[in-house]
């Protein structure tokens, strides 16, 4: 047992921490921006690319990558400490979508060509991707999707609609689940990952508000956009086995608990300066302290499963949801303790924290649907972790 | 970063499991949680035969093993939901003894407590069932060079069971701790009735007199021991729920897996289903919360920190699980002849013993 870093791990912690103190933008340092609240800040998309390809450049997006790729073949923990001190810099410019979902699922099942091809701009911060998963129609139950690619010569023609797409607006690539076979059964067994270019005739990408006020997500509607066949990722119809095994992937990628514990020290800080905290928030504060804290070992324990090649499936589950539970939860108690002062809106010059308290406690509903529900989560810990039946 | 037991925790794990399955049967947890003294000659005789009596304690007084090893056996102790004055004797006594005993002093007692000849309790705790220092009042005066003490202790552990007693008194220089033979004239000792079958008792002292190889460190010096035993002691019932809640979840999967409704065993209902993924999410996180704070103990870095979370978030967590497991058992898990309700019980009595969440939570938001 052994709950500390190496000393090489914390070596990169501080080599991280001096490079984010330097190069990573100074102004969201100081206004406290959130990871997830970010697209709230002037020009973010241009700050966020930017600080991506200083990323690259260090070779800090591809850390756990095999060396062929341009990798450095470290542990997972040399991932999630980059993570960690770029939540406590409020410093953007990691691109999940990328780098934890489509990379790992072209290192996993794509072909040799797609990962000379995709894999450097990945790693260079400079190409950014987003996930066609979910449509109208279909969100949980996303093996039920009904975009449809039929193949015609050496490409296939895709025609339907996806929903919630995260930065669909400034993607550059897309990775796409659509159906191949419409008699497939069970349904999952007809599904395929494509890989899209962005800018192929025949995508349109609409914005949706969020209830934050702030455009992340996207509608993009694809009337017969074709995909060179060397774009599917392992075969045709085996693309539900391709987003299976990267899911985990995902829930793991983004560090709710460091996302969390950040809010948690701006929310604390900016209150004791307005002297705004009461002894109840005091002792609500540690509760959230001990829940992050949680979350935080969750997080470690999967990590450190990772590091020994060893197969998560409901820990992934559980870290996603601890993990994002508790910002939604510290969101909340941003708003408890500074209560009419925290609801106003993040353009009020009155706004505490330049408006992180409001902008980030409705960002945070989105936190138990994104990346799973919760009660799918949930589903998955029962079912998968502990081995209770299924009810058809 | 390792998650993983060493072979020698793994080891300590299925000696204490394999021990407390052969030995201690749900038949046993009844009589002892009824039992008065709670009193267990043989069955601690065996306990010291398998080393379990010296955990922690310094091989050169006899004893085996880490802190870390005495944690893993209290998890599964917690499992067993046994109730004895192990938690008392080998947690508490020996404790305040290695924290402050003089070279003469632990050779006398913890030797005894490893061959599981001898048990020391300690009396902390007044009327105002608190664990601060305020809280002690208990007279200790000087006469010539000997101690006069007066009062009464509440709370206290397996006074009935126990052959020493450490009782933390008020004297002019501060709180000091005395180490004295419970059997002598003086002390009236009353069984509290506790519902958890945990044995606690009052116990009055009326002018014992000791002399000063009675004195455990120095005068006035009490407190700061004893905040390092609390901060073990607390951790240590952290892993007892662990064991606690980890059980009443195994036991409530099986439940769910059998029982059926509606034509479909409950488990295979969602709102159940989530209730056992919470579960699992409690167990696990307590588990995280209850080692990290017991592995830097072991590595004597500061814990008090991850000691006041691990408390406050154990104790909750073990809260939730309870209710969940009851609440999946339906009518049965509410009867005195099923087993669940020894373990929230004692998940309650761990809850509040050394201090209960919301005293935690206070020490986290000030620190
Ligand atoms: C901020 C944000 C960003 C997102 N980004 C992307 C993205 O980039 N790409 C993408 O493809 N998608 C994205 N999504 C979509 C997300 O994956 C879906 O919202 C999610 O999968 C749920 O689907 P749904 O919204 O259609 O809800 P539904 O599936 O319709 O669910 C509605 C409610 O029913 C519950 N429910 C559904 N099935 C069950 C069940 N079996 N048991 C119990 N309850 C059930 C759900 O938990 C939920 O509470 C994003 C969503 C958000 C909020």
């Amino acid at each position: 047992m052994d709950f500390l870093f190496s000393p090489e791990e914390e070596a990169f912690r501080e080599e991280v921490a001096d490079f984010l103190e330097k190069e990573g933008p100074k102004e969201w340092h100081k206004k406290k921006v959130s990871f997830f609240d970010m697209s709230g800040q002037e020009n973010w998309i241009a700050v966020h690319r930017d600080m991506s390809q200083k990323l690259g450049a260090r070779g800090w997006l591809s850390l756990h990558w095999p060396k062929e790729y341009g990798g450095q073949e470290l542990s997972p923990f040399y991932r999630l400490i980059l993570r960690e001190e770029l939540a406590k810099h409020h410093c953007p410019g990691y691109h999940s979508l990328s780098v934890d979902f489509v990379a790992p699922a072209i290192l996993l099942k794509g072909s040799e060509e797609l990962k000379k091809r995709h894999l450097p701009g990945i790693a260079s911060g400079k190409v950014m991707w987003c996930e066609g998963l979910s449509e109208p129609g279909h969100g949980s139950d996303m093996a039920a999707l009904e975009t449809y690619a039929k193949e015609d010569g050496d490409s296939y023609v895709v025609n339907g609609q996806k929903i919630w797409t995260t930065y669909a607006h400034f993607a550059d690539w897309m990775f796409l689940l659509a159906r191949t076979d419409r008699q497939a059964q069970p349904n999952y067994r007809g599904l395929t990952f494509f890989l899209v270019d962005m800018k192929t005739p025949g995508i349109t990408v609409n914005p949706i508000i969020n209830m934050a006020g702030h455009h992340d997500f996207n509608e993009v509607f694809f009337d017969d956009v074709r995909i060179p066949k060397e774009n599917i990722v392992d075969s045709v119809n085996r693309g539900w086995y391709v987003t299976m095994a990267v899911l985990d992937s995902e829930r793991t990628s983004d560090l709710g608990y460091a996302i969390a514990s950040t809010l948690l020290d701006d929310i604390v800080a900016g209150a004791r300066e307005m002297g705004m905290l009461d002894s109840g928030d005091k002792v609500r504060m540690a509760e959230l302290i001990a829940e992050c804290e949680v979350a935080r070992l969750t997080h470690y324990h999967v990590t450190y499963m990772q590091a020994q090649g060893k197969d998560t499936s409901y820990e992934a589950a559980m870290c996603k949801l601890l993990g994002f539970e508790s910002i939604q939860h510290v969101a909340e108690f941003g708003l408890k303790v500074f209560r009419n002062y925290g609801l106003l809106s993040d353009t009020s010059p009155m706004a505490p924290l330049y408006g992180r308290i409001s902008s980030c406690y409705l960002r945070s509903f989105g936190h138990s649907m994104e990346a799973g529900t919760s009660e799918i989560d949930r589903d998955i810990i029962a079912q998968r972790g502990l081995g209770l039946p299924r009810l058809r | 970063m390792d998650f993983a037991l060493n072979e020698q925790q793994e080891m300590m794990q299925t000696l204490a499991r394999d021990f407390l399955s052969d030995e201690y049967n749900d038949k046993m947890l009844k009589t002892t949680v009824e039992d008065e003294t709670g009193n267990m000659p043989e069955l601690w005789q065996k306990l010291a035969e398998v080393n379990l009596t010296g955990l922690a304690i310094p091989e050169e007084y006899g004893g085996v093993g880490d802190f870390l090893d005495l944690i893993v056996v209290l998890e599964e102790m917690g499992r067993a939901c046994f109730i004895s004055p192990y938690f008392t004797g080998v947690v508490l006594g020996a404790s305040v003894i290695i924290e402050t005993g003089s070279e003469e002093q632990k050779q006398k007692y913890l030797p005894a407590i490893a061959e599981g000849k001898s048990i020391v309790t300690l009396a902390l705790t007044e009327e105002t069932g608190n664990y601060t220092p305020d809280a002690v009042s208990l007279k200790a005066e000087l006469k010539g060079s000997n101690y006069v003490l007066n009062g009464r202790k509440l709370f206290v552990p397996d006074a009935l069971s126990a052959d020493y007693i450490i009782c933390a008194t008020r004297t002019k220089e501060g709180i000091t701790l005395f180490i004295i033979d419970i059997n002598i004239d003086g002390f009236s000792i009353t069984p509290l009735k506790t519902v958890s079958g945990d044995k606690q008792c009052e116990v009055c002292l009326n002018d014992i007199e000791v002399g000063p190889d009675s004195l455990l460190g120095e005068a006035g010096t009490g407190w700061t021991y004893l905040e390092k035993v609390l901060q073990k002691a607390n951790v240590a019932r952290c892993a007892e729920m662990v064991g606690l809640s980890q059980q009443a979840l195994n036991i409530s999967l099986d439940y769910a897996r059998e029982r059926m409704a509606f034509g479909h065993p409950i488990g295979a209902f969602q709102s159940i289903q989530h209730r056992c993924a919470d579960m699992l999410m409690d167990v696990d996180g307590s588990r995280f919360l209850t080692y990290q704070a017991a592995w830097r103990i072991n590595e004597c870095l500061s814990a008090a920190r991850e000691a006041a979370i691990a408390k406050a978030w154990v104790s909750q967590a073990s809260k939730r699980v309870m209710n969940s497991a009851h609440q999946i058992h339906g009518a049965i898990g509410f009867t005195q002849d099923h087993i669940l309700h020894y373990y929230t019980k004692k998940a309650r009595f761990n809850e509040f013993s050394f201090g209960d969440a919301a005293f935690h939570l206070e020490k986290i938001g000030t620190q």
